[in-house]
C-alpha cells in the first residue's frame, strides 16, 4: 500500500460537485462579489464624473496599490496564525529612518533604503521571535511595538532636526537608481502613443500641453502587482506555502509532522515589515517626505482587506489573491465616494459595515468547508 | 506472534525526571517488528510520557534507547521520524482546514522542478493521497476535501496511510480510539491489524481493555511511572488487565500469568 505507483486519476466514487458550491467554497468568494457590487454600484453613481477616464483610474488605483501592499504581507501573517499590529508605526518608522539617513547624516538614497529595510525587517524578525519564544499572543507583542515604534518615529526627528516633517528627500533621490524603482514610473512611451491617439486625456494648454494627463504607471502599482503575484505564487505553489497554512491551521501538529513552524512564523513577521518598508518608501518617493504621523490605522485597514479577501483572524485559511481584492475594493470605495460627492466620512461607517459582513460570511464558508455544524 | 528475531526498539531502564517529579523511574520495554504492542495505564501512569521519549520529544534523564541494536539519541521528533518511529497523536494529527492532499504530504512535500523554481507537486500529491485512502477504504470526494469534513476515525487513518507511506517501521498510536464511536473504533482496530501485516511494529497506546484484546499481542502496564509486567496474548484475561491498570492490587496473584516477563 505504500506504492506510489500510476494509477487511474479518477475514481468512480467521487460524487461530482456541483460547480457552483465548488465555486462557493473558497476564500476570494467575499472578494470577488464585494469587488463586482463595488464596481456595479460606482459605475451607475458616479460613472459620469471622471472616476473612470485615465486619471480616475490612475487615482483609486495608486489607493488600492498602497493598501494591497501592507494586505499582501498580513494576509501570509494571519494565514501563519499571527498579526501584525505594529504595521502603521512601522511604515510611519521607516519612512523616517530613509529620510534621517539621507537628509541628515547625508548618505546616498540608495543606501538609506537598503539600510532601513535591513533595520525594519530585523524588527520585524524580533517580533516574531519574541512571539514564538515567549509564546505571547502576536496581538500584545506587536501592540507593544505599535507605540514602541510610533514613538522613536516622534522623537527622533524632532531630536534631530527639531520637527516632526523631514523634507528634501525628492531632490536628494534625484538621479538614484534605487529610489527610482520606488518613485518611478513606468510605460510611458504607451501613455504618449495613447495620448497621441487620442485615447486618454491630454493637457491642453500650459507648458505641458500635448502630454497625456496620466504620464505612466507608478512603481507603487508595479510593486503591489508583484507582491500578489509572489505572495499567491508561494502560498498556493510551493511547500513553503503548505507550512505556512501548516503553521496557522495547527501549529503543534505540523511540529510534530516536521513542519519548522517558528521559522515560518518569524519570516512572516519578517516579509510583513518588509511589505511595510515598501509601503513607506514609496510614500516618501512620493512626497518627497517624511512625516512623524505617516501610517496611522494601516494595520488595521491591512487586516480588514485581508479579512474581506476571505482569510480567517484564527489562522491557517486565507487568499493573497482574495486580500488583493479587499484592497481594492477599499481604494475603490474610498476615492469612489469622493467622485459621487458622499461625504467622505462615510468611508468608515463602509469599512466597519463590510467587516461585519465579512467575518460572518467567512464563518459561514468555513463550516461548510470543515463540515462543522 | 512469535519473537524470536531481533527487537526493532529496545527500551532500557528510562526514567525520566521533570524537576523533581519523577514521571518514569525505570521503565524497560522491547519492541518487534509486526506486532501490535499494547501500553495501558490509567491516566497518570506515564503513557504519554513514555512514547514522547520514543519519538524524541523528551530526552530520557537516565536509560537507553537501542534502535535496530544501535544506541539512538533522539534531540527532536525529526530525528526519530527519519529514523522511521512516527507517532499519530489523538486530536493533532490533522489540521482540519487543509485539504486531505496538503495534509497528507505535510512535512514531506514532494516537489518538481518549474524554471527556477521548485513547485509543490500537487499532480502527484493528489494522485498519491487518492490510492492510499482507498487501500485504507476512505473514499474521498476528491484530495481537495478538507480533511474538517473527515470522521475522527478517518482522520487516525489517514494519519496512520500517512505516516506508513513514508516508511515507518514504528508507529506510536496515542490513544487513537478514545474519542471514537463503536463503527469508527472498529475501522481504527482494522487499520492497525492490516499495518501490522506489513511488518510494522504498532505500539497501541490506551486504556480501553476491550480495545487492546482486540488487536494486540502483547500488553504493557504502566502504573505510576513504572512497569508492571508484560503479557503475551493469551496468558491474561482482560479481568486481570483491568486489575493491572486499576493499580496493580492484584499483582501478587497475577504474577504466575505475566509469564515471569516482568
Amino acid at each position: 500500500m505504500s506504492n506510489t505507483a500510476e494509477i487511474p486519476a479518477s475514481d468512480e466514487r467521487i460524487k461530482q460537485t456541483p460547480a457552483w458550491r465548488k465555486a462557493l467554497i473558497r476564500p476570494e468568494l467575499g472578494g470577488i462579489c464585494g469587488t463586482i457590487i463595488v464596481f456595479v454600484l460606482f459605475a451607475i453613481f458616479a460613472g459620469d464624473s471622471g472616476m473612470f477616464n485615465s486619471q480616475g483610474i490612475l487615482n483609486w488605483s495608486v489607493v488600492s496599490a498602497q493598501f494591497m501592499i501592507i494586505a499582501v504581507g498580513a494576509c501570509l501573517l494571519m494565514i501563519a496564525g499571527e498579526f501584525d499590529l505594529s504595521v502603521g508605526s512601522m511604515i510611519g518608522f521607516a519612512g523616517m529612518m530613509i529620510a534621517i539617513f539621507s537628509i541628515t547624516l547625508g548618505w546616498p538614497v540608495w543606501q538609506a533604503i537598503l539600510i532601513t529595510f535591513a533595520l525594519c525587517t530585523a524588527i520585524g524578525a524580533l517580533n516574531g521571535f519574541i512571539v514564538v519564544r515567549t509564546g505571547l499572543p502576536s496581538f500584545i507583542v506587536t501592540l507593544a511595538f505599535l507605540f514602541i515604534l510610533r514613538g522613536f518615529t516622534i522623537y527622533l526627528p524632532q531630536l534631530i532636526e527639531r520637527k516632526t516633517i523631514i523634507g528634501g528627500i525628492d531632490k536628494a533621490a534625484e538621479g538614484d537608481w534605487l529610489a527610482a524603482l520606488f518613485g518611478g514610473k513606468i510605460l510611458s512611451g504607451l501613455f504618449i502613443w495613447l495620448g497621441d491617439a487620442g485615447l486618454i486625456s491630454v493637457f491642453e494648454r500650459g507648458n505641458r500641453a500635448g502630454e497625456p494627463v496620466v504620464d505612466g504607471i507608478p512603481m507603487l502599482i508595479v510593486w503591489a502587482l508583484a507582491l500578489v503575484a509572489f505572495g499567491h505564487f508561494v502560498l498556493t505553489r510551493t511547500k513553503f506555502g503548505n507550512w505556512i497554512f501548516a503553521a496557522g491551521g495547527d501549529a503543534q501538529a505540523a511540529r510534530y509532522v516536521g513542519v519548522p513552524v517558528n521559522r515560518v512564523k518569524i519570516l512572516m513577521f519578517m516579509f510583513t515589515a518588509f511589505c511595510a518598508c515598501v509601503f513607506a518608501t514609496c510614500q516618501v518617493m512620493e512626497f518627497g517626505s517624511a512625516g512623524a504621523d505617516r501610517g496611522l490605522l494601516k494595520e488595521f485597514e491591512a487586516i480588514i482587506a485581508v479579512v474581506i479577501g476571505g482569510a480567517l483572524l484564527t489562522g491557517g485559511y486565507g487568499s493573497v489573491i482574495g486580500a488583493a481584492l479587499g484592497a481594492l475594493i477599499f481604494g475603490v470605495v474610498q476615492q469612489g465616494l469622493f467622485f459621487a460627492n458622499v461625504e467622505s466620512s462615510l468611508f468608515r461607517v463602509f469599512l466597519g459595515v463590510i467587516l461585519l459582513f465579512a467575518v460572518v460570511l467567512n464563518t459561514y464558508i468555513r463550516r461548510m468547508i470543515t463540515g462543522e455544524r | 506472534m512469535t519473537t524470536d528475531h531481533a527487537p526493532l526498539i529496545q527500551m532500557k531502564n528510562i526514567e525520566k525526571h521533570f524537576g523533581s517529579v519523577i514521571a518514569l523511574a525505570g521503565v524497560s520495554l522491547e519492541i518487534y517488528p509486526g506486532e501490535c504492542h499494547c501500553l495501558l495505564g490509567d491516566n497518570g501512569a506515564g503513557k504519554s510520557t513514555f512514547i514522547k521519549t520514543m519519538s524524541g520529544v523528551h530526552k530520557p534523564t537516565r536509560g537507553e534507547i537501542l534502535f535496530e541494536g544501535k544506541p539512538m539519541h533522539f534531540e527532536d521528533p525529526r530525528d526519530a521520524i527519519s529514523a522511521g518511529i512516527a507517532t499519530v497523536y489523538q486530536d493533532l494529527a490533522m489540521i482540519p482546514l487543509m485539504s486531505v492532499s496538503r495534509n497528507f504530504f505535510m512535512g514531506n512535500e514532494p516537489e518538481k522542478r518549474f524554471g527556477p523554481f521548485k513547485l509543490f507537486d500537487h499532480d502527484y500529491a493528489n494522485r498519491v493521497t487518492m490510492e492510499e485512502m482507498r487501500s485504507m477504504g476512505i473514499a474521498l470526494r476528491g484530495p481537495d476535501q478538507a480533511v474538517g469534513t473527515l470522521s475522527g476515525g478517518e482522520r487516525q487513518t489517514v494519519a496512520i496511510a500517512r505516516a506508513v507511506h513514508f516508511g515507518a517501521k514504528v508507529l506510536i498510536l496515542d490513544e487513537p480510539t478514545s474519542a471514537l464511536g463503536v463503527r469508527q473504533t472498529a475501522n481504527v482496530l482494522a487499520t492497525i491489524d492490516k499495518v501490522r501485516k506489513q511488518g510494522i511494529a504498532v505500539v497501541f497506546i490506551t486504556h480501553n481493555v476491550r480495545h487492546a484484546m482486540a488487536v494486540g499481542d502483547r500488553f504493557t502496564v504502566l502504573n505510576r511511572g513504572k512497569t508492571l509486567g508484560t503479557a503475551q496474548r493469551g496468558q491474561i484475561t482482560p479481568d486481570e488487565l483491568q486489575d493491572l491498570m486499576a493499580g496493580g492490587q492484584e499483582m501478587v496473584a497475577l504474577e504466575g500469568s505475566l509469564g515471569g516477563t516482568v
